[in-house]
């Protein structure tokens, strides 16, 4: 059975797929946030971040596809750890989780990286976290800095990329000993240096499937694409289109010149474009778009779609809104069904397969 | 020994949860105390830099703690400590 799992303010959804439809299968954590949810394709095990108001950041771990869970003790910033002077460092957030080699790594807020071991242990990546530059990141619509994106190279572990908000993108080739800003050809139109190689916003970063050289970048100030693993950004907004501002980005898995935003208005107002839903698509690799709208709502909508909450498995795309709806499409975008329009705001949104 | 007292809250996580009686000299000992009879508990009530948490409040008798950075403030024999979220959500 095809699943999909959605993170919402009141809980992790788990929804079923059979006979082209869409149910609720399971609630967890009923009326806990859940920041972000991890299916680890090695152990098969289950991860949900937690973002308890009251009782801070907690981890659960499923070995059973959600019948059952463990809490496992969050990370926790070494004693004596300052985001910046004076400030003490301790998990605000845990925004992402991801398989890198024989670790999980999770992002943080404020902007450690941790990797969790066989021993189950973490720990935190301190090459990244001592970088001279690490006390000027800064926080984007959060108070401080935070690690979203964490993306592999499918073909060596040992080289992978973070984003931060707001930093930018760094990569390591050597499983984290070291780490290099990828910035070049990104505007942070709020800095004075717009250019900067530090302080950029992605708001995420994924790689293709089809060519790990080619990453898409939704940022807070436009969209971005590199065919060169990151040396260099090109600015691919659409000029007197909605393709423009948003949070998420999908990647096509076959073809590297595809991908698909998801816009909203710009970073003050943060709506729907028109009060109309609408999803946009390049297959060109940037130089045009596409926008998709049936099935979507074209009146009256506020919607916004956050970083994680927009997943892509073969010609299947969905996502979920601030304001609590789930779409689903099953041919790419073309044509978009409505799964829920009740839910919690969304955080994540993946999909599985239940083989 | 003081009498501690948990929030109901607190129950979902630890089912078992109870009133205990513990011996500490001061709240930053109590919370230090509370790993040994629930796993990880003091993480619920205070950040990794041991600061209690936004919106937890600690009551000695009736009075709130005065030092949340440090929970420096001092317990006397048979005080009763209450663990309490504060109301605050949506």
């Amino acid at each position: 059975m095809k699943l999909m799992c959605v993170g919402t303010r009141k809980g992790l959804l788990v929804f079923g797929r059979e006979k082209n439809q869409w149910s609720l299968q399971k609630t967890n954590f009923q009326g806990i946030p859940v920041s972000q949810f991890f299916a680890d394709p090695v152990t098969g095990d289950w991860w949900a971040a937690l973002d308890h108001g009251h009782w801070g950041v907690k981890l659960q771990r499923s070995k059973d596809r959600g019948e059952s869970w463990e809490e496992i003790a969050a990370p926790k910033y070494p004693e004596g750890e300052e985001i910046r002077d004076g400030v003490p460092a301790t998990l605000a957030y845990i925004w992402a989780i991801e398989r890198v080699g024989d670790k999980v790594y999770f992002g943080t807020d404020p902007g450690g990286l941790f990797s969790y071991d066989e021993e189950n242990q973490f720990t935190l990546n301190r090459p990244l976290w001592d970088l001279p530059s690490r006390k000027k990141w800064f926080g984007g619509g959060r108070d401080n800095a935070g690690i979203h994106s964490i993306v592999v190279n499918p073909e060596d572990s040992k080289n992978f990329y973070i984003a931060v908000s707001c930093a930018g993108v760094f990569e390591t080739k050597d499983g984290g000993e070291s780490w290099v800003p990828k910035n070049k050809g990104l505007r942070a139109d709020f800095l004075p240096d717009p250019t900067s190689e530090i302080g950029q916003d992605p708001h995420l970063v994924v790689a293709s499937p089809a060519d790990f050289k080619v990453l898409w970048q939704q940022n807070h100030c436009g969209i971005y694409r590199s065919v060169d693993a990151g040396a260099n950004w090109d600015f691919i907004s659409e000029k007197d289109g909605p393709a423009d501002f948003g949070f998420a980005v999908a990647a096509s898995e076959t073809d590297p010149d595809t991908a698909w935003v998801i816009p909203g208005v710009s970073d003050e107002v943060r709506t729907a474009v028109d009060g109309k839903m609408c999803v946009c698509r390049t297959n060109d690799g940037g130089k045009t778009w596409t926008q998709l709208r049936t099935g979507l709502p074209q009146e009256n909508c506020f919607d916004i779609v956050y970083r994680h909450c927009f997943d892509i498995q073969g010609q299947e795309l969905a996502f979920g809104t601030t304001t609590g709806n789930l779409f689903y499409s099953s041919d790419l975008g073309d044509h978009w069904d409505t799964v829920s329009n009740y839910l919690p705001m969304v955080y994540v949104v993946k999909f599985l397969d239940l083989d | 020994m003081v009498e501690v007292n948990f929030a109901t809250a607190l129950s979902r996580f630890y089912p078992s949860l109870k009133p205990e009686s513990i011996e500490a000299n001061t709240v930053k000992e109590l919370v230090a105390k509370l790993d040994g009879l629930y796993d990880n508990l003091s993480q619920y009530i205070v950040d990794d830099a041991g600061q209690l948490r936004k919106h937890v409040n600690i009551f000695v008798n009736n009075e709130m703690i005065s030092d949340r950075k440090g929970l420096t403030d001092v317990l006397s024999h048979s005080d009763k400590v209450y663990f309490m979220q504060a109301l605050s959500g949506g």
